[in-house]
């Protein structure tokens, strides 16, 4: 440490090589008084910045992050700081749900010119970071323990799809099926009161097939495996919008999908269900009626009504009808969409930075590391070749501390972002019961306020905003240095 | 007195206070979540002592998620910098005397599969010796039986006492603690003198009692007796794992949440000149495209088919074949419950079996 431990702060300044370097380097050759406590690192454009770059500093122990990049217009390579614009402003919209100040991270153009500027830039944005003070770290963050209020309103009447069309999908699928490598969709699981993927290749697997509330994964996380196959699939709205992401995307051929639906009334939430039958040997029956389902377990019935055991997403659903199918049976209850945060973002809306950090340092603690929640992500598409696994970037260490784990949801979120259909999966997934699904659902709302309430997954001609972008940005405002 | 004690109900949380006063003691506890989990953890006074069946097995305590096997340091002589630079590297084991406390059967079964490599094999891993040695385990005998449970499948049993070195039973208003191994004679001797502690000889009755009647509970199991074989004989059968493992989505929560799964992987973290080096050891899968993953990019377990045929191989066909037949799967069912997708595991095995190929 210099002699300067304790007056100066650790800045990382990341400066595009074309202007803002050459615009610090103006400034220096000008003699302007600049503080010491930048520490540049030059990147050949604004775009090579990858926002996990400001995250791992700022976990690491960064005190502030300051980008500059060429001014719009001007990028060295046509585009760079077009993409970056959009990418580095959704970083500091995401930020604060982690629990750090988004004041410790800017973003700015500069060309090679402006070395008066520079200076302005670099010196404001030191005085912030020294009037924030030392950035706390997560390991010393205090235990918080909060759990999400699951006393929901629904957008919609929930009920269990008991008057499905369940034969006449199984005869249309059957109909199908000799055109077909597979069809997607769900069986019960290792006891009535559960359901698991099925696959189906014959007609007696088709004859296997169920549909409810029970039927909770998401078939599309296969599709990507599948590609060049001809592939049927049953979906839930829900399920249906991460089939369409997956075509906006490129990552799934059309004219190899057949796309089977009916109306979803909603899903059960079976970390409840299961807490609320507690240790059993055998499931007698499962019965539905209209507003719930009726669990007997070891001659025990427990009642689950929809409206108090859904699933999170499930009360602010807005689909559930499929949003894109070849074979459409039933008709959707309608749904006045309206404004719905849901459970767990409710839960971190509730807390301020510290509480978050604190939030976020508990919840981690527990994490066992087992990539259920990105496996299970229909989204995560690089499979066995998933950044946080390589060791050169080496982006994670293999240490089980809060840290390192919290960064690897920061990477699954910000990968996600603008591509994220909330399907719930990564929790749902997740052995711990840790609720990462705000993580994504925060992103999402960054994203849906910046670009036009755009919604991933609702038409497979829209391009998802952080793979584009616009010469001039309708939500995103240039920061003035004074 | 005689190698059992018993305790009132209310002498429990005492009786772990008192020896949480000289050891780490990990109970089972409870995460507060809309999705609950429970996870062993070191007692601290005031903790409320509940014996749950816990999300994530104990094998914690003696093969820890993350552990570091050496640190290291390169320094240099300040006032001779041209002598060059001496390494300082630590290799200590971290142990510290410890007792899980309320775990289950299967959970100390676990103990044991995890012994054979890691003690009797060719080379005794120093560092899970270390820890081993200094770890009494009290086991809950089961007060009830789960769909997912199949530990009699597997030579186990709600009432097993291998691994264990006091089993612990509830009776009608308390427990009964009994002694299996002299590590648990030595623990039941540090409870004398705790309130509540008194000799439990005339409750013994009352426990196998109640022991039984959790036996009666469990369902006719199969016979695994060729399971090993079987499962061998699959090992080309490429059609037959692709089927059952299509719903697979390839992720390690099955191994992580399994009391044998034993694999482990090393990294060099940090560069040991600005700070210490870690050399360390943390869990590793092998459902993982990376356990197999070779430095010129081939993979030996390129699909997922293949890695589950690992996993279940190794269970109940390799394993046995190295360690006199013992299967390295102790029917907890925490891989079928816990899977996101709820693939079983019992199914692969009796489809193996029974000369069934589809899922």
């Amino acid at each position: 440490m210099s002699a300067l431990a304790g007056k100066e702060l650790r800045i990382i300044g990341f400066l595009c090589n074309w202007c803002s370097y050459g615009g610090a380097d103006t400034a220096g050759v000008a003699r302007a008084t600049q503080p010491t406590d930048l520490r540049i690192v030059r990147v050949p454009c604004s775009g090579r910045v990858d926002p996990l770059f400001v995250v791992r500093a700022l976990l690491n122990g960064a005190d502030g992050v300051l980008v500059s990049g060429c001014h719009p217009g001007d990028c060295h390579y046509a585009a760079g700081n077009y993409y970056a614009r959009r990418r580095l402003e959704i970083l500091r919209q995401f930020l604060p749900v982690l629990g750090i100040d988004p004041r410790r991270f800017e973003y700015t153009w500069i060309s090679a010119s402006e070395g008066q500027r520079w200076q302005a830039a670099v010196t404001e944005f030191t005085r912030q970071i020294h009037s924030l003070g030392p950035a706390p770290k997560l390991e010393d963050a205090e235990p918080l323990v909060r759990v999400a209020d699951m006393a929901l309103t629904a957008l919609r009447p929930l009920g269990t799809g008991r008057n499905a069309a369940l034969d006449e999908l199984k005869a249309a699928i059957k109909a199908k099926l000799p055109e077909l490598d597979c069809v997607i969709g769900w069986k019960q699981g290792y006891d009535a009161a559960h359901a698991a993927p099925l696959f189906m290749r014959t007609e007696a697997d088709v004859d296997q097939l169920i549909w409810g509330p029970l039927n909770v994964s998401n078939p599309a996380t296969y599709l990507p495996s599948l590609k060049g196959k001809k592939v049927g699939i049953v979906v839930k709205g829900c399920d249906s919008r991460s089939v369409v992401e997956l075509l906006q995307e490129g990552l799934i051929r059309r004219e190899d999908l057949t796309v089977f639906s009916m109306p979803c009334e909603g899903t059960l939430d079976m970390a409840r269900v299961q807490q609320e039958l507690g240790s059993y040997r055998h499931i007698d029956s499962v019965e539905r009626d209209e507003a719930g389902v009726t669990i007997t377990a070891d001659g025990q019935p427990h009642r689950f009504c929809m409206v108090e055991y859904a699933q999170g997403k499930c009360y602010g659903c807005t689909t559930p009808g499929a949003v894109l199918a070849d074979v459409r049976l039933g008709t959707p209850t309608p749904v006045t969409p309206a404004e719905a945060t849901p459970p767990e973002l409710a839960l971190l809306d509730g807390m301020s930075l510290g509480e978050r950090f604190s939030f976020w340092k508990t919840q981690m603690e527990r994490c066992i590391r087992c990539g259920a929640c990105r496996n299970a992500c229909p989204m995560c598409v690089c499979r066995d070749y998933c950044v946080s696994e390589s060791r050169d970037p080496h982006w994670l260490t293999q240490e089980d501390k809060p840290t390192e784990k919290l960064f690897f949801q920061a990477i699954h979120a910000l990968h996600l972002a603008g591509r994220c259909t909330g399907c719930g999966e990564c929790q749902r997934a997740c052995p711990v019961g840790i609720p990462i699904l705000a993580l994504r659902q925060h992103i999402s709302r960054a994203v849906s306020q910046t670009f036009d309430g755009y919604r991933p997954g609702m038409n497979t001609g829209a391009t998802p905003p952080l793979l584009g972008y616009a010469v001039e940005e309708k939500s995103i405002h240039e920061r003035e240095w004074k | 007195m005689s190698n059992t004690r018993f305790l009132t109900a209310d002498a429990l949380s005492g009786a772990v206070a008192a020896l949480a006063a000289t050891r780490r003691v990990l109970i089972p506890v409870r995460q507060p979540a809309v999705k609950q989990s429970v996870i062993f953890a070191p007692y601290a006074t005031g903790m409320p002592v509940e014996l749950m069946r816990a999300t994530i097995p104990p094998k914690e305590a003696v093969l820890p998620q993350c552990e570091t096997l050496i640190s290291y340091r390169m320094l240099k002589d300040a006032r001779n910098p041209g002598s060059g630079s001496r390494l300082e590297l630590d290799d200590t084991p971290q142990a510290e005397a410890t007792v899980v406390f309320g775990c289950r059967p299967c959970d100390a079964r676990g103990f044991a599969v995890l012994d054979r490599p890691y003690l009797k094999g060719p080379f005794a891993d120093p560092y899970y010796t270390a820890r081993r040695h200094c770890l009494t385990v009290v086991t809950q005998t089961c007060p009830d039986v789960e769909s997912t449970c199949f530990c009699h499948w597997t030579g186990g049993g709600p009432n097993s006492a291998e691994g264990s070195d006091v089993l612990l039973t509830a009776v009608a208003d308390g427990y009964l603690l009994e002694a299996v191994t002299e590590k648990g004679d030595a623990l039941l001797a540090a409870l004398d003198g705790t309130a509540g502690v008194t000799d439990g000889t005339d409750r013994q009755e009352e426990a196998r009692n109640a022991r039984a009647a959790v036996q009666a509970l469990l369902p006719a199991a199969p016979d695994l007796a060729t399971a090993p074989q079987a499962v061998a004989a699959r090992f080309a059968d490429g059609d037959f794992w692709e089927a059952q493992t299509a719903q697979c989505l390839s992720c390690g929560a099955c191994t992580y949440m399994c009391p044998t799964c034993y694999c482990f992987n090393i990294t060099d973290e940090g560069d040991g000149v600005e700070r210490p080096g870690r050399r360390i050891r943390t869990w590793d899968t092998c459902m993982s495209p990376l356990f197999t993953r070779e430095a010129s990019g081939h993979n030996a377990r390129m699909t997922k088919a293949q890695r589950m045929r690992n996993r279940v191989s190794h269970k109940f066909s390799t394993y046995p074949g190295t360690w006199e037949g013992a299967f390295s799967c102790n029917g907890c069912g925490r891989c079928v419950s816990n899977c996101p997708v709820h693939l079983d595991i019992r199914d692969i095995v009796l489809a193996a079996l029974n000369g069934r190929q589809g899922a």
